[in-house]
């Protein structure tokens, strides 16, 4: 089974549960604009870099990313980033591979370009959502069979460890960081951003320094900068850096049709857009 | 003391209620709707931010003290004392109101609308009491006599210093307020403690303690909240009023929920609007699990509609700490005015267990204006002359029992009851609460 359907499927539900019963600040429509300005933009970059078949799979699991993190006033700036999330892959490349998980260049470019009328609402997310999102990520990770899932449990461990790691430095008690840890939004980029494999550095060894450099950029954003959306930041800061990492750390490139029989790394005149998680 | 500030409660609140009444009687929610309730205002932009701390401390003077943890060191010129009329405005300008209609003759549509009621909360805060000062083991950074309240700066470079200062000073600090103490001296905050000068407050002239207000520069968007769930009784009440440039406010730690609002509801709630909202409030917190911050207000402060008080002038507002604003003309009622401030009411009810950690805010770009408003619409009583108020008269029945079904719903009362109060005839298994006959049978 393609890894992507399952992810389409739990963000999808969770984007219904977020809606129907947790409030969140975003309406029917656009949720719609969000999603047709994906599909429409992944149909137009396609033709345009005369790509063989449109894959809407990819830019669905983007646009239901953006559905559930990005909030705004203005229809047109929910269409503005939709366009930026995914032209970004086509457009930021190296090496025959995307610099930027797309959501997260979508959701940052539009952050810093914006003045606010764009944010981030990470408090946004219940108990309730957060305990069964855990399971649906768990379950994903089964699905996943670990294709990529080291770079998100050495992320959760390094977070974890500096989170928990300052709680016991101040003395606090341990409901702190566990209420701290009780995010949606932690899960979901923990698990559908930063283990993007077609971002991520190529080798293992690559990925888990880059977990670590996330969770450490994330958490000084939040514990030093006293800033919102530390995760964001860091993974789109970080992610700047692969090259440096994949070239100090060189190792076999992902592919998602091939993830049982990887290929060498393709050459960098590759204009090919593989489909890429969000 | 008491007593003196809830008679400048009620000349203030009078004036404003017999204008926007519009001459009709109608009962206020009483002032002491929400028990152990504090207010704070909170104005910010960039990293700049003027916190105003209502005291509706009701013991003696003298043994009023209060130890706030702030980010930054402050100077003298950063602290002042304020108006209590001021957070009194903002609170009546920001509150749960509620609206009536009357329903026109169905035969000759017309439209008249009145503007009702708004709820004003007060409470206490008491954080901790001292009885003399001396200095050991901190550093007293600054000492001030600011008003009627003599404030100390201090900070504390060995964990455990602070708390030892503070008792053997004769502060009353409560058990397990060390490690919360501990946590913040390690992260270098200031403590801002303030008792008060009785010479001063004699001078003054006040009968009650007028509000502290703190300028300060700094990263940190918060408001330190486990100081005063140490050893709490209790849950408590919090409101702040965040007046901020860009748009709404929201914590980021903790879900940010706006109440419902916009439900008709039966008209006998009129007199019971203070024991609607509180029932309502009770009622979301539970489902809520008491673990969300509540918005009840969200509004760009030059207009309001309807207004439950009038828009705070520009001159009140830079009182308030609003820095960025030009001018002190007074901004017009129910007119927009792109002024720049935008308000943020949040209210929570929290204790140790359920906000663990101090609040984080965050500024959004959200200018969307949102109000907790509650609607009347009283039934049109006439002979009917035409076939739509036959048709009208047909429907109110049905009508009515849906208000009883809001009512029952957002309130947790007895539907039976409100439908007696409506006299309604009793519902049968279809009552709207999702009670079913049998619900009561053994109860």
């Amino acid at each position: 089974m393609d890894p992507r359907l399952y992810q389409i499927a739990a963000l999808a539900g969770l984007l219904i549960y977020g809606l129907g019963w947790l409030d969140f600040e975003i309406g029917a429509v656009q949720a719609a604009v969000t999603l047709a300005g994906v599909l429409g933009t992944q149909w137009a970059c396609s033709r345009l870099w005369k790509v063989d078949r449109f894959d809407p799979r990819s830019a669905l699991i983007s646009g239901l990313s953006l559905c559930l993190l990005l909030r705004t006033n203005h229809l047109g700036l929910a269409l503005a980033a939709a366009v930026v999330t995914i032209a970004s892959k086509f457009v930021l490349r190296w090496r025959g591979k995307h610099l930027f998980n797309p959501t997260n260049l979508g959701l940052v470019v539009m952050m810093l370009a914006t003045d606010s009328r764009v944010w981030v609402s990470p408090g946004q997310w219940g108990n309730v959502a957060f305990f069964a999102f855990l399971m649906v990520c768990l379950g994903g990770l089964v699905v996943m069979r670990a294709a990529r899932s080291d770079v998100t449990l050495a992320f959760l461990a390094c977070y974890l460890g500096l989170v928990i790691g300052r709680t016991l430095w101040l003395g606090e008690p341990l409901t702190i960081p566990l209420h701290r840890l009780q995010s949606g939004a932690l899960l979901l980029f923990a698990f559908f951003m930063i283990s993007d494999p077609k971002t991520t550095p190529d080798s293992r060894a690559g990925r888990i320094l880059f977990a670590a450099l996330v969770a450490w950029g994330a958490w000084y954003v939040q514990f030093r900068l006293f800033r919102t959306n530390g995760l964001l930041w860091s993974l789109a800061g970080f992610s700047c850096a692969v090259p440096l990492i994949d070239w100090l750390l060189p190792g076999v490139r992902y592919r998602w049709e091939s993830r049982l029989k990887p290929k060498p790394a393709p050459a960098f005149s590759n204009t090919n857009p593989q489909p890429a998680l969000p | 003391m008491n007593k003196q500030l809830h008679l400048l409660l009620a000349a203030i609140f009078v004036p404003l209620a017999a204008h926007s009444f519009c001459g009709f009687y109608v009962a206020k929610a009483d002032t002491k709707l929400f028990n152990k309730a504090s207010k704070v205002v909170l104005v910010r932009d960039e990293d700049r931010t003027v916190m105003t701390m209502a005291n509706d401390y009701e013991g003696d003077a003298k043994d009023f003290a209060v130890v706030i943890p702030l980010p930054t060191f402050i100077e003298k010129g950063q602290i002042h004392v304020a108006d209590n009329a001021l957070i009194e405005h903002l609170d009546a300008y920001s509150a749960p109101r509620l609206v009536e209609y009357f329903d026109e003759d169905p035969c000759n549509p017309r439209i008249s609308e009145l503007r009702l009621s708004a709820s004003a909360f007060a409470g206490r805060d008491a954080k901790t009491k001292a009885e003399h000062a001396a200095a050991l083991g901190v550093k007293i950074e600054a000492e001030y006599t600011v008003g009627e309240y003599d404030i100390l700066i201090l900070s504390a470079e060995q964990s455990g210093g602070l708390e030892t200062w503070l008792k053997e000073s004769g502060y009353r600090i409560p058990d397990g307020a060390g490690p919360v103490l501990e946590s913040y001296t390690k992260q270098k905050m200031r403590f801002f403690v303030a008792k008060v000068n009785l010479e001063e407050k004699a001078k003054a002239g006040f009968h009650y303690l007028r509000p502290l207000q703190v300028a300060y520069e700094s990263r940190k968007f918060m408001l330190p909240i486990r100081l005063g769930t140490v050893n709490a009784d209790g849950p408590q009440e919090l409101f702040v009023f965040a007046l901020t440039r860009k748009g709404r406010v929201e914590t980021t730690n903790y879900r940010t929920v706006k109440l419902p609002t916009g439900m008709d509801l039966p008209v006998f709630v009129k007199k019971d609007f203070a024991d609607f909202y509180k029932a309502m409030f009770d009622q979301q917190v539970k489902k809520e699990d008491m673990h969300c911050v509540f918005t009840e207000y969200a509004w760009d402060m030059g207009w309001c509609d309807p207004c439950a008080a009038e828009p705070l002038s520009n001159a009140e507002l830079k009182k308030l700490g609003v820095f960025w604003l030009e001018g002190e003309g007074r901004s017009d009622r129910a007119r927009p005015q792109n002024n720049n401030v935008f308000i943020t009411r949040l209210h929570l009810r929290y204790d140790r267990k359920h906000f663990p950690e101090d609040l984080v805010f965050q500024e959004t770009g959200d200018r969307e204006n949102f109000q907790g408003r509650y609607v009347l619409r009283h039934p049109w009583q006439g002979e009917p002359k035409c076939d739509a108020a036959r048709k009208y008269l047909e429907d109110l029945p049905e009508r009515q029992d849906k208000e009883a079904q809001t009512l029952a719903r957002l309130t947790g009362w007895d539907i039976e009851k409100i439908r007696a109060r409506m006299k309604l005839p009793a519902g049968k298994e279809k009552s709207g609460d999702g009670t079913k006959w049998w619900d009561k049978l053994w109860k």
